[in-house]
């Protein structure tokens, strides 16, 4: 099963290593992870994607990573309301007779053209991990040349009420 | 002329802050070994009044630390150059973590310039030690050091203690720094649980009132909270026996009607068939490691389970546990011992049970006539002739089972033994770490002929520091746990576990002014045994013992702990 863990870390350099270590130790593979810097100076947030077999794997990883102690917490945020959002940009071939229909292909994807070349153009889109994957098989035909993804990052919705 | 005396100079050096800090934090001994990157800290170590013990390999400096922090509760202070130096005491970290042994390991590293661009002597130890410390730090700004330092004392010593790593560059001994002196410990995502869950306290409470045939596990958790005594009470109070742990052993009184022996692998009948037939289990501070649950699945099927450990991670990675507490097992059993508990149901059958299979399969060996001498028999007397109240060390292999099943623990941190890890090599280091902890007590190591050459270097240091320190040799010319495995589970292919020669032991104790002594007649092992135990000083016992002796019973790898094996 896929979770998606978050967690918010000192910002000190081996902790990367660290919580990599302590999943790879235990044979689970990191689908994704992302790092990026928080309203709190010298704390990160660590959103991570991995797949485990059962809950109780996940439970276990989420008290080891809680252990580290670089780590402040560790949430699951899986079954919670919660916001996701992962970029990918991709390379894809365009002679400039597809552009206007790549146009149209990419447009209810809200993607947008950030580079044209004379054979390639780039096209940046963001959203959770399956409309990143839907908008690659649509675009695949036209022979992507590159794709470069960042993972997802994301937390718990705000509270409706 | 800039001809300033150093002591005009407002500032210290790195290496006098670290000697500052370690005299604040109380350090009683360093355990180290110099080399080209610690030259500055050793420059500073010239006339410093804090004894250095100088082993003859870092592994043994590594070990003797651990040895102290185990016989003391103490952390155990190493320090060790960069790059060879600093390898050479990873497997003592691995093995302090394992055991939650309290370590502060200094390495030398290469000057910070040098550093990733593999210079002489550099080895990448924050990384090696990620997953085998507590915590480790490499020092970047001199002014950090007493900070880092404070840290990482705090860190190794509460909550699960562990090894701390600090990486020193060999520039930040000499580099300059005003005294920052920090009193208080900020670290927010690091705070420890001490005090338990009042609610769980209660859940425990009322599953001990219902249950019939209650049983307490204690672990290594018992001894490291020094919660012997109450311990002691709870288990009185309301009749509950216990087993322990391997590294539990000292916790319970070996000789109390109430104490079941070790459980597991190498365990009693009586513990082993209690932890099968038990309906409410009090794990205190055991990891349930596998030598304990070679069949987790099996475990204790019939108990409701708790688990009371500092380390929430230990709490249902092996067995599900029912009501688990996370704090301090002292803190614990006080508030157990406060709870009131009215008409708990009579478990007085159970005890009858269990001290009757305690009577009818003790640990047991051959007592007929025999030319050779029975290792247990050895640890008996020397459970005989040292009234219970040796610190015992062991080595790794059956002679530490033996030691487990036939020395009559009875106090805490008595036993000094390498668990999770199972590192061969650790006895004589860490008897000599309990032995400078102790002056005045009896230390004996009991070892193996293989584990004792893997260290037995250090025997050099004993005359140096005037350690009377008692080894004891369980000489089989084998390794004889290797070899136990391969005669019953590999059909008697004894794949090199017999050594084709051995050193005379008398005579290497001997070219280290250390006195060595030869016992081969079972007829007169007492009265050998005890001559040895009468010398002053320092000896090294050469006990011949028969190379098929096992140990027994056994618990197959993998099969649960009432199908025990005694290969008749």
């Amino acid at each position: 099963m896929r979770r998606i863990i978050t967690a918010t870390v000192n910002n000190s350099s081996g902790v990367l290593n660290r919580i990599t270590g302590v999943i790879s130790r235990r044979q689970y593979n990191i689908d994704s992870i992302s790092v990026g810097l928080t309203e709190i100076p010298n704390i990160s947030r660590i959103t991570i994607v991995v797949h485990v077999d059962s809950l109780y794997e996940i439970e276990q990883v989420s008290k080891q990573l809680n252990k580290q102690i670089d780590v402040l917490k560790v949430s699951d945020i899986t079954d919670e309301p919660h916001i996701e959002r992962e970029l990918a940009l991709v390379k894809l071939s365009a002679p400039a007779s597809q552009r206007s229909e790549l146009n149209a292909v990419i447009e209810p994807f809200r993607a947008t053209i950030i580079d044209v070349g004379t054979k390639n153009i780039v096209i940046q889109v963001i959203g959770t991990n399956e409309k990143v994957d839907a908008f690659l098989d649509i675009v695949r035909p036209y022979g992507i040349k590159q794709i470069a993804r960042t993972g997802i990052t994301g937390f718990t919705r705000s509270a409706k009420k | 002329m800039l001809n300033i005396p150093s002591n005009a100079l407002p500032s210290k050096t790195g290496a006098e802050i670290l000697i500052d800090s370690l005299k604040k934090q109380k350090v009683e001994m360093i355990f180290g070994y110099p080399g080209g990157a610690v030259l500055p800290l050793y420059d500073a170590f010239y006339d410093c009044d804090i004894p250095h013990i100088l082993t003859r390999h870092e592994q043994g400096a590594i070990h003797a630390a651990e040895g102290y922090a185990k016989a003391t509760g103490k952390p155990g202070v190493v320090v060790v150059t960069s790059g060879p130096g600093a390898t050479n005491v990873l497997t003592g970290i691995a093995d302090a973590m394992s055991d939650s042994i309290p370590l502060v390991v200094f390495t030398g590293q290469v000057h910070t310039p040098g550093i990733g661009k593999d210079a002489f002597q550099e080895a990448d130890i924050l990384g090696l030690t990620i997953p085998i410390t507590k915590y480790n730090y490499q020092v970047r700004d001199v002014r950090s050091l007493p900070r880092i330092i404070n840290e990482a004392f705090h860190i190794a010593s509460t909550g699960r203690k562990g090894p701390v790593v600090i990486d020193i560059p060999k520039d930040i001994g000499v580099s300059r720094a005003e005294l920052l002196d920090p009193d208080t410990i900020d670290l927010p995502s690091y705070q420890p649980t001490f005090q338990p869950n009042s609610l769980q306290i209660e859940r425990l409470m009322k599953a001990l009132k219902i249950s019939h045939k209650p049983l307490i596990l204690a672990g290594a958790g018992v001894n490291h909270s020094h919660s012997a005594a109450e311990l002691l009470r709870f288990a009185e109070r309301y009749e509950i026996p216990v087993l322990c742990t391997l590294l539990g052993l000292g916790s319970f009184p070996h000789e109390h009607e109430l104490f079941l022996g070790m459980g597991g692998m190498h365990g009693s009948f009586a513990a082993n068939m209690a932890l099968t037939d038990c309906d409410f289990l009090i794990n205190f501070g055991s990891r349930f490691d596998d030598r304990l649950a070679s069949a987790p699945n099996e475990f204790a099927k019939n108990a409701v389970v708790a688990h009371i450990d500092i380390d929430p991670t230990e709490i249902g990675k092996i067995i599900p546990t029912q009501i688990p507490i996370v704090a301090d097992i002292q803190r614990t059993l006080l508030q157990l011992l406060d709870f009131h508990l009215d008409g708990k149901e009579d478990s007085s059958p159970w005890c009858k049970l269990n001290t009757k299979r305690k009577t009818q399969h003790p640990f047991t060996y051959d007592h007929g006539p025999t030319k050779e001498i029975k290792p247990q028999q050895v640890i008996e007397l020397v459970g005989k002739i040292t009234d219970k109240k040796a610190i015992i060390a062991t080595d790794v292999g059956q002679h530490q089972m033996w030691t487990a099943q036939f020395y009559p623990f009875c106090f805490e941190h008595q036993l000094i033994t390498s668990g999770g890890l199972g590192t061969m090599g650790y006895g004589l280091p860490a008897a000599i770490g309990a032995q400078l902890a102790f002056p005045d007590k009896t230390v004996v190591a009991f070892v193996g002929d293989g584990g004792f050459q893997m260290t037995a270097q250090e025997l050099a240091i004993l005359n140096e520091y005037q350690l009377p320190l008692k080894i004891i040799i369980l000489n089989n010319a084998s390794l004889g746990m290797v070899r136990q495995w391969q005669e019953k589970f590999y059909n008697r292919r004894f794949s090199h576990s017999v050594f084709k020669s051995l050193p005379d032991f008398v005579k290497l104790a001997e070219a280290y002014a250390v006195k060595g002594i030869r016992i081969t007649n079972p007829q007169t092992l007492e009265k050998d045994l005890r001559e040895a135990f009468a010398h002053p000083g320092p000896i090294v016992v050469d006990v011949q013992i028969s190379q098929s002796e096992l140990v027994l019973p056994m618990v197959p790898s993998g099969k649960p702990n009432h199908q025990m094996e005694v290969f008749q």
